[in-house]
């Protein structure tokens, strides 16, 4: 067996030992103890709450969803003009920036009630806060992205007459692209996150409606499984966007197969 | 008429110390003059002027005989880095001061890709620059440097980021290419051996401010012999080149 293959195992068998080890664990505890079961559902319960439940979860999964790409879309384009603007005039910079950063440590679950207050209990505060919640992580990046270009690469480009257009299309964008995809990963993550957070606010839809029903009838083995559910979301999401990432920058992978015979 | 005139420039980057100080100089057409001294001794700032990219405080810029002065995009610029981007291919990275100036990306890889063969990189046009040794690299810069302007190309230390024996091929892979395109060139380098290898002529620039101290013609005729670097009229020359700059 090559070292590769050897390790890509271990990469992929070490951490699935260690989640088995830890069902196992807690199914332990939870036969062995008097634990009541509205305070620690045993991970058969969870399975057996999910099967008897995973029509209504998806169909509530489906709304999450909805609003979760809704606000990814404009959170993303947002995110993006600003960051074109603040990379093109740096007076602009200097004047949204801390106040950008500010917004940032304003939690969301305070925020979202008063978004329900504003906007009604519809999917539009869902999605205004999944922006908010967005665009920040995309902003940095990308400003992050067009002022690592090295300057004589601005230097060359210049030399050879491009425009700020070009200079921008050709150079500072395709550069930006690794950051866009890191921080793209952390957003969808947030966003499915936010989605919940502002179901429970309000409305009658949704993963965090459910969680919220659940919730309130003690049926902690529902509760779990629905949590279970929202990581899933999340993980396929973020591997989703790994290989959007993957098909954008075929470079990248010239990179790693050329690394070996380079170094 | 010279393909390129520099007429008594001077440049300051604060307005009060100059960096460059009354500098002449001439390329005349198909012609490979090397601009050789000490490193920070203001060559690359003379290259910006020249490009366009800085004005001068005093003093002119003539493409042939037209004041091109503080203008960008008239001629041709490498550096010792290939400044290859990365997220392009070879092609689409040689192709690309044609795509900036507003050639059809078909046309202008069809183009490109014609001349692939004649600069030694026929193949590499859908690899990216990262699967390129550094040869090979500068080479692509080279013929994208080319590709930009026919007229004039500036080279700063192109090939003193390779390794020896890769710089020994590079040159005889140069004065080849050269021999074929005739492209008018000013070439700064701080290696003496190569200024003699590669130039019809030779400029010092020494000093602080760094001014052009003086200007030897390397009379070996072009294409040179294989082991020019080892005959006695190349060490006259050095010796000359070495007295000269009191190195």
């Amino acid at each position: 067996m090559s070292a590769k293959s050897r390790s890509t195992i271990s990469k992929v068998a070490l951490p699935i030992l260690a989640l088995l080890l830890l069902f196992a664990g807690w199914q332990m505890i939870c036969s062995f103890t008097n634990v009541p079961k509205y305070m620690l559902p045993s991970p058969a319960d969870v399975a057996k709450a999910f099967e008897k439940d995973w029509r209504l979860m998806f169909s509530h999964a489906r709304v999450t969803l909805t609003e979760t790409f809704i606000g990814l879309f404009f959170g993303v384009i947002i995110g993006f003009l600003m960051a074109v603007v603040m990379d093109r005039f740096s007076v602009v910079r200097k004047m949204i920036y801390p106040l950008v950063v500010v917004s940032q440590t304003i939690p969301t679950v305070a925020i979202a009630p008063l978004l329900v207050i504003w906007l009604g209990y519809q999917m539009l505060p869902k999605i205004v806060l999944i922006i908010l919640v967005v665009f920040f992580p995309i902003t940095i990046s990308l400003l992050e992205g067009f002022s690592s270009v090295d300057p004589d690469t601005i230097n060359l480009m210049r030399s050879m007459g491009a425009s700020r257009m070009q200079i921008f299309r050709f150079v500072k964008l395709p550069n930006s692209l690794g950051h866009f995809f890191s921080s793209l990963k952390i957003s969808v993550s947030y966003a499915v996150v936010s989605a919940v957070v502002s179901e429970w606010i309000g409305g009658t839809e949704g993963l965090g409606c459910y969680m919220t029903r659940v919730r309130k009838s003690f049926s902690s083995d529902k509760m779990f499984a629905v949590i279970i559910l929202i990581s899933v979301i999340s993980l396929i999401l973020i591997w989703l966007t790994g290989v959007l990432q993957y098909a954008c920058m075929p470079w990248e992978k010239s990179k790693h197969q050329s690394r070996s015979h380079l170094h | 008429m010279a393909a390129l005139e520099v007429k008594d420039v001077t440049f300051s980057y604060d307005g009060v110390t100059p960096v460059i100080k009354d500098i002449n100089l001439t390329l005349n057409d198909g012609e490979l003059v090397c601009l050789l001294g000490v490193s920070g001794g203001g060559k690359t700032t003379l290259f910006n002027i020249i490009a366009g990219l800085n004005r001068p405080q005093q003093g002119k810029v003539l493409l042939n005989g037209e004041d091109v002065t503080g203008q960008s995009g008239r001629i041709s610029y490498m550096l010792q880095k290939d400044m290859l981007l990365p997220y392009r291919t070879v092609l689409d990275n040689v192709a690309l001061p044609m795509l900036i100036k507003g050639v059809k990306k078909k046309e202008a890889r069809e183009k490109a890709s014609g001349y692939f063969a004649q600069f030694g990189i026929e193949g590499t046009q859908h690899q990216y620059p990262a699967e390129l040794s550094g040869g090979m690299r500068q080479r692509a810069a080279l013929l994208r440097t080319y590709l930009f302007s026919g007229d004039v190309a500036l080279l700063d230390e192109p090939f003193s980021a390779l390794d020896t024996l890769t710089k020994g091929e590079m040159h005889r892979w140069y004065l080849d290419v050269m021999d074929n395109i005739r492209l008018s060139t000013v070439f700064i380098t701080h290696d003496i051996d190569e200024a003699i290898l590669l130039s019809d002529r030779i400029y010092l620039l020494t000093g602080n401010p760094g001014t052009i101290t003086d200007e030897i013609v390397i009379k070996e005729p072009k294409p040179r012999r294989k082991d020019f670097n080892l005959t006695d009229a190349f060490l006259a020359y050095k010796r000359e080149i070495i007295s000269k700059i009191g190195a």
